[in-house]
Formats: structure tokens, sequence, C-alpha cells
């Protein structure tokens, strides 16, 4: 049965009706082909406008409705809205786009950008014919969230979430969990105490009834779509049994073996069973099975041979026979806050790191700063143990360099230089802390006078320029660089260099990108649906991000984003099922071959061969609608509900053509 | 309408998140541009036929544009890429045909480049107007 169609046309107040004549439009659209009523008015999205709309449905007992206005991405909703109050179907009204794609970009031809507007309005038309009245997919809903990593965005919105009682489980690849704070001595702007605060909520999570944490872990396989994922988590062994280890520290003494902590980035050593950190959290140890030389090869000396740890435990606590665990976790949601890596300071060998002890990277510096760590507090040089009476502070290392490294800033660097030359000052009032920067960025709370009082009270030097390189001198490192404010070279004897290293995104992000099923950008930094109205949800439903993963950020941000990220779960918590757009593909079964192409081709593995009707079906909750298999389809055997070829070939009839009369 | 000015007709085919986004965009922006074309609304290159293409020039479209997300930008992922591979490929056929090949152009642009947008079709009108009318158009009227 043909339908009843309706055209209403917007003047949009003199947007549409000064390059397109409505009346003719309107004359002309109630010429076509199915259409029982067809007008304009000012202002149709103005409650007047829309009541006109419901009221010609109801009275002319419309069956489909289009709308000629500006872009469906302004209105689409407000109409649809309007339709399905009077008891029409939503999907049974569509947007005809004669404002952006018409009206203000034809302003100076009244006749052409009139017919356009009619051939748009006849196209649409078209659609709606067949438009197909849908019902909302309505998705199952579990309610716990999977959190992969454990910093401090991945543990500020588990606890969010765990107290607004959902279920969270952290997924942290290390020994313990923290992050990079961890390691972090104390914040700028307000020099907090890094240690004390982190501790805190660490407990909190690991006191949490709601919140289980896998250390040594990383996500295996996952599977499932939002509301209904499963993880599955790959824990490695921790061979020490934390319930019964008291944390003596006997096994800390005899383990043979000595390699550079990674933990304090190479300033003191540790054994194969080692504190994984100086947090009181971390207290039991840790075996790192490749260190270890239990684990050796067994046809070297000592492969198998080692059991000093396990001989030197009271408690019997160490077993070597523990092997890697695997489990499965039900979530409905999966925040990605995977951080970040320092760009390996290797990567700058004109700054000689790597070879000359005394160039470290910044959270070498922190560790030093850190009164657990391997200096206990003190500012002393790697190589001699000396105190360093002048220190360069290199920023912007790897940062802003499109040619050779990241062309992006890395964001805290500005601030953690300004606060760890701030520190190095407080606690050697003799010595002389020079900055070398490209432009100083503080561009948040408290932030300029923090490196303003720097500069004027604790007599900083900042010197503008980029070093050219740093090279061994005569007890000292020579400092090659150039003031580009007084336009002279200068060459400073140091006797410590602390590079800003760029963030990078975490090792092994591209392959967890994959398994997760979101995008990276270039940088590998997780990509978020729209950088301004969906900052924290990834391309996937249900993946959200917080933190360094997304894009380098300080403390603050960070834990802004994962607040943001646990409330946007929250939101979606709140209800009991999910709603999904129908909007999605369909398999005409008595056409389908089953030969798969569609499964490959499908981005979402939203498409699974039915094993005993070899049909391809639809994952009605997985699919988003991009039509990419019903394109790849060698038998025209699916179609976009309400995007059907044939819409689209009756579309294109109209489009191509020069049927208009204007 | 013989001896009046030859006006191309372009369908273009524009995918949601980005192209689409950015005709919008050179709208607001006011950019202005020939009327020949008619735009019709994927959710991505990805999902470009090349039936829509070939019907749109058998039904006398001078011209078929299809537009994406920059490579990388897909917001499936890699629609774009398979749009990319697709129209390579009738472009080739086309050839073969003797069918020219740019009554068919792919072209990236974002949901930021309104301006692009505007430029890339005056610079298609400018092209099929050198060109002259789509010689398949007629011959199909019955």
């Amino acid at each position: 049965m043909e339908k009843k169609l309706g055209v209403f046309i917007c003047w949009c107040g003199s947007n549409i009706a000064s390059s397109v004549d409505v009346d003719k439009a309107a004359a002309e659209a109630a010429k076509l082909d199915g259409v029982v009523h067809a007008e304009n008015y000012m202002y149709m999205c103005s409650d007047p406008g829309q009541q006109l709309v419901k009221d010609t449905i109801t009275e002319k007992g419309l069956d489909g409705v289009v709308v000629a206005c500006c872009s469906p991405r302004m209105h689409e909703n407000t109409f649809r809205k309007a339709a399905g109050s009077v008891g029409l179907n939503s999907y049974l009204l569509e947007i005809a786009n004669i404002r952006e794609q018409c009206s203000w970009v034809h302003q100076n031809n009244k006749p052409l950008a009139t017919a356009k507007a009619v051939s748009i309005i006849e196209g649409t038309l078209d659609k709606v014919k067949e438009n197909l009245p849908l019902e909302t997919i309505t998705i199952d809903l579990t309610k716990r969230v999977c959190v992969v990593g454990g910093g401090i965005a991945g543990i500020m919105s588990a606890l969010d979430l765990a107290n607004a009682g959902y279920d969270v489980v952290i997924i942290e690849r290390e020994p313990a969990i923290g992050g990079h704070m961890s390691q972090i001595s104390q914040t700028f702007p307000y020099f907090h105490n890094v240690p004390e605060l982190l501790k805190k909520k660490i407990d909190e999570v690991n006191a949490h009834p709601r919140i289980k944490v896998y250390v040594n872990s990383e996500v295996d396989v996952l599977d499932g779509y939002v509301g209904n994922f499963n993880v599955t988590i790959k824990t490695r062994p921790a061979f020490v049994d934390s319930a019964k280890c008291t944390a003596c520290g006997k096994c800390l003494e005899v383990c043979p073996v000595k390699v550079d902590d990674e933990f304090n980035r190479g300033l003191s050593q540790r054994g194969a069973i080692f504190r994984y950190n100086q947090l009181e959290t971390a207290k039991i140890p840790v075996l790192e099975q490749g260190d270890c030389l239990h684990f050796a090869d067994s046809d070297s000396e000592d492969g198998g041979k080692c059991t000093a740890c396990v001989d030197a435990c009271p408690e019997d606590a160490i077993d070597l026979g523990t092997i890697r665990s695997l489990n499965e976790e039900f979530v409905g949601a999966i925040v990605m806050a995977t951080g970040y890596d320092l760009y390996s300071p290797t990567n700058m060998p004109e700054y000689g790191a790597g070879k000359i002890p005394d160039v470290i990277d910044a959270l070498a510096f922190e560790r030093l700063l850190d009164p657990k760590g391997p200096t206990k507090g003190q500012v002393l040089r790697p190589s001699d143990g000396a105190v360093p009476k002048k220190v360069v502070f290199i920023q912007c290392v790897g940062s802003r360099d499109p040619e050779r490294h990241k062309a992006y800033c890395s964001r805290a660097c500005c601030m953690y230089t300004a606060k760890q030359a701030r520190l190095y000052r407080q606690q050697v009032e003799e010595g002389t802390a020079y900055i070398s920067y490209m432009d100083i960025r503080s561009d948040s709370k408290d932030f300029e006078e923090f490196v303003q009082k720097g500069m004027e009270e604790e007599n900083l030097v900042y010197i503008r320029g980029r070093v050219a390189k740093v090279i061994e001198g005569d007890g000292c490192l020579q400092v090659f660089t150039s003031d580009t404010l007084s336009g002279r070279q200068v060459v400073i004897e140091a006797d410590l260099v602390v590079l800003a290293m760029a963030m990078e995104p975490k090792a092994g992000i591209r392959e967890l990108a994959k398994k997760m099923n979101v995008t990276i950008d270039g940088d590998a930094f997780l990509s978020e649906t729209h950088i301004k109205l969906y900052p924290v949800e990834s391309s996937t439903k249900g993946v959200y991000l917080a933190g360094c993963g997304q894009s380098p950020k300080d403390i603050t941000d960070t834990v802004s984003q994962a607040l943001a990220t646990a409330g946007k779960i929250q939101t979606m918590f709140s209800n009991e099922t999910l709603i999904a757009d129908p909007l999605i593909a369909e398999v005409k079964d008595d056409v389908c071959s089953g030969c798969g192409i569609c499964i490959e081709i499908c981005p979402y593995g939203a498409r699974l061969m039915n094993e005993f009707t070899r049909i391809s079906d639809v994952n009605q909750a997985v699919c988003q609608g991009c039509g990419a298999c019903i394109a790849a389809c060698p038998n025209k055997a699916c179609e976009l509900i309400n995007s059907t070829s044939r819409q689209f070939l009756r579309t294109i009839g109209d489009f191509a053509s020069r049927s208009e009369a204007v | 309408m013989a001896d009046s000015k030859f006006e191309p007709r372009i369908v273009g085919f524009l995918c949601h998140w980005c192209t689409y986004t950015g005709a919008d965009l050179a709208g607001t922006t006011r950019q202005q541009y020939p009327a020949g074309i008619r735009i019709i609304h994927l959710m991505c290159s990805g999902a470009i036929d090349v039936v829509y293409v070939l019907k749109s020039l058998l039904d006398g479209a001078d011209g078929v544009l299809i537009g994406g997300c920059h490579p990388g930008d897909c917001h499936y992922q890699t629609g774009n890429l398979k749009a990319r591979r697709r129209i390579a490929l009738l472009r080739s056929v086309m050839n073969t045909l003797g069918l020219d090949e740019d009554r068919v152009w792919l072209r990236w642009i974002s949901a930021s480049e309104g301006r692009l947008f505007a430029e890339t079709i005056r610079e298609y009108d400018g092209a099929l107007q050198e060109q002259g009318p789509n010689p398949l158009a007629g011959e199909w009227d019955l």
C-alpha cells in the first residue's frame, strides 16, 4: 500500500528562505508521487512548528514524513521524537538537508538552489517510501567493569565505580598497582607527597570489597560486546604465597642474582626476587622468572639448581613450581588505562644517554628525590655519588621534533621539570639548576605561578634553545646549547643532566588495541570517538579510555579523565538494559550462500556463521551499521535496514537524472 | 536546455563521520560551490557498492564523488581502505571498457575540512565541464 507522505519545509528564518523559494518548493513537493501534504513554516523546530508537524500527521493520517531543514545532525532527533509522540514510528521520518548542503552553499542562485532543494526532498521521499517502522534493540547489561591498567587512572576510575556499587576487576601487568605515579616523589604545583597520596588510594583499592586486582596479568582474549564482554586474563605465576609470606626479607638477602632495578631506572640493583617498589603496599617480594637462575636454561651450570630463596624462607612461602593461570571475567564495560612509557633516552645518542652515567631521564631523577629511593632522597650523581653543583634539565627531549622523533608535546614536562629543579634547589642551596626549554607551557591552575616562583625566588636559570649535544668533559659534562633570546652559543659545565623524555604509549599497546578492538592514532595513542564531545569513548562501544594511553597528560588531567570515564560507565549502568539503534545489517536467509566474506570484512566481529543453517547471522548488539558487509556480499544477501540497496537505487535515480521540473 | 551552460551533475556518496559532516561544515561556513551536486548519506565509505556508482552514471550523472575519512581515521577502522580498493578496481575496469575513469572520484575529506569539500566540488565541477556531459546518460532512455 502506498504511503501517505507529508513534506514540511523550514525557512529557518531567512537561512533557507533567502536562497530557496520555499513556496515554490512546497508547491513542487506537493506534486511529487505519494505526497498528500506539503507546506512551509518559518521555524519548523520551534514548538509551534513541531506542533504543526504533529497535528498534520494526526489529521492527514501520514505514514511517512520528510522534514526539509538543517542537517540531520541538528534536528533529526527532535522531529523523530515529535513524530513518535503522535504515534508515527519515528523511523518513518527522514530529514532532507536543505540548509547546510543547499541554501547556505548556493546563496546567489535561487532558481538552482530551489531546484536542488526539491530534488533533495524527492530523493528523501523515495527513501521514506520504503522505510520500515522499527523498534530499538534491547541488549543485556552486566554491571561489572574491567579496568586494564592499575596506574592512577585505573585506580581512580575503579574506586569511583566500586563506590557507586559496581564490581570492578583491575588487570595490572606489573607485580603491583600504582603505575608510574609510584616512582614519583612529589607533585606540582603544591609539592604533595606522592607516596603518601598514592598509598591511601592503593589501600582503598586493596580493602575494597568490590575490587579484585589481578597483578602480573594481561588481557589474553577479549570476546563479546558492549554490556557483555568476556575477558580472559593471563596471570604470570607469583611464586610467593602472599598468605604465608611475612615480608621478613630473608629471600632478598640470599638471591645471588644482581640486575638493574627497572623501578629505580637502573640507579640500583636488585635480585631475581625483590620488592617491586618501596611502597608499604608492595612488601611481599616478587620473583622475576626471566632473571632467576632456577629458570635459566637447563644446559647452563645453574639451570634448575638454584633454590636459595626457597631454602631461606622460614615460612615455606615460595613455590617455584607455580604455573601461570587463566581466569575469565564477565563485564559490561572496559576501561583502557594503559598508561605510558618514557621514550627511551637511547634514541638521543647526541645527549650520551645510556653511555654517560650522569645523563639520566626524568623518572630516574624522581627516584633520586624519593626518601625511600636508591639514594634515600639525596640528589647524588650516579657516577660517583657526589652532590651535583650544576644540573642541566633539558625539556622537549624527543617531543616537538616531527622530523626525528615525536611531533606532539608531552604536556607534563614543563611542569615536572620546574618542580624537579625547584626541589633540587631546595635541597642543594649552593647548586645551580639550568633549564633548557623551547617554550614554557604552564596552562593550568597555579601552574604559571609555580614556574614564576622557581624563576624569581629560587633562581632557576631558564635558557631558551635546544641542546645540541652533551659530551664528557674533564670531570664534568659539557652541555652545548644556544640561548636564542640573546643569540649566543652557550656551553655549560654540568655535573648532572636530566632529560625530560617524551611520553609514548605503553609498549605492546598495538597488540592490545587489536585485541580490544580499539583504534589507535599515528603515534599509537588510543583514539577517542570525538575529541570534544566523546573524549573518553573508544571506537568500540563499551570500551572507555583514561589516562596517558589516550594522550600524554599530568596526574591532574589523568584523574579528571579517569573520573569522567567512571561517570560515563555509571550513566550506562543506570539502565537495566542497553538500547541499540536498529539501523543495522540484516540477512536474507534464502539468499545467503554461507561464503563468510562478511565475517572477514566486519570490523566488529558482528557476523557469525550459524553452524547449523550455514547462514551468516548478524549479532544485533555488536553491529554498528557501517554497511561494509553489504557492499562486500557477492550475493546481495544482506541489507542495511532502512538503507537498502533498493532505497539507494531509487534515490540515485532521482539525483542522477535531471528530472526536476523547477 | 541545449544551448544553456553545461552544469555537470555530480552524485556524492559521503560517509557519515567525515565527509558528510565536512559538507555540513562547508554550509555552516558559507563556502559556495556549484549546485549540481546531490549528496547521498552513507554510514561509511566502505559501504559503497560499485552498483551505486554505475547506476548513477547510467542514470545521467556526469560524475560520482565518494567521500570518506582520511586513511587511519575511519570510524569503522578500515572502511575507507575497503572503499579505496574497490574504487581503484572499478576505475581500472572502467578504463578497460573504454569509460572515463575520472567520472568517479574518491576523496578523503574530514569533518573539519569544509573548505576542502567546497574546493573539491569546484574542482570536480571544473574537470567535468572540460570532459563534457556523460555520454552514457542518454543511451539508456527508453
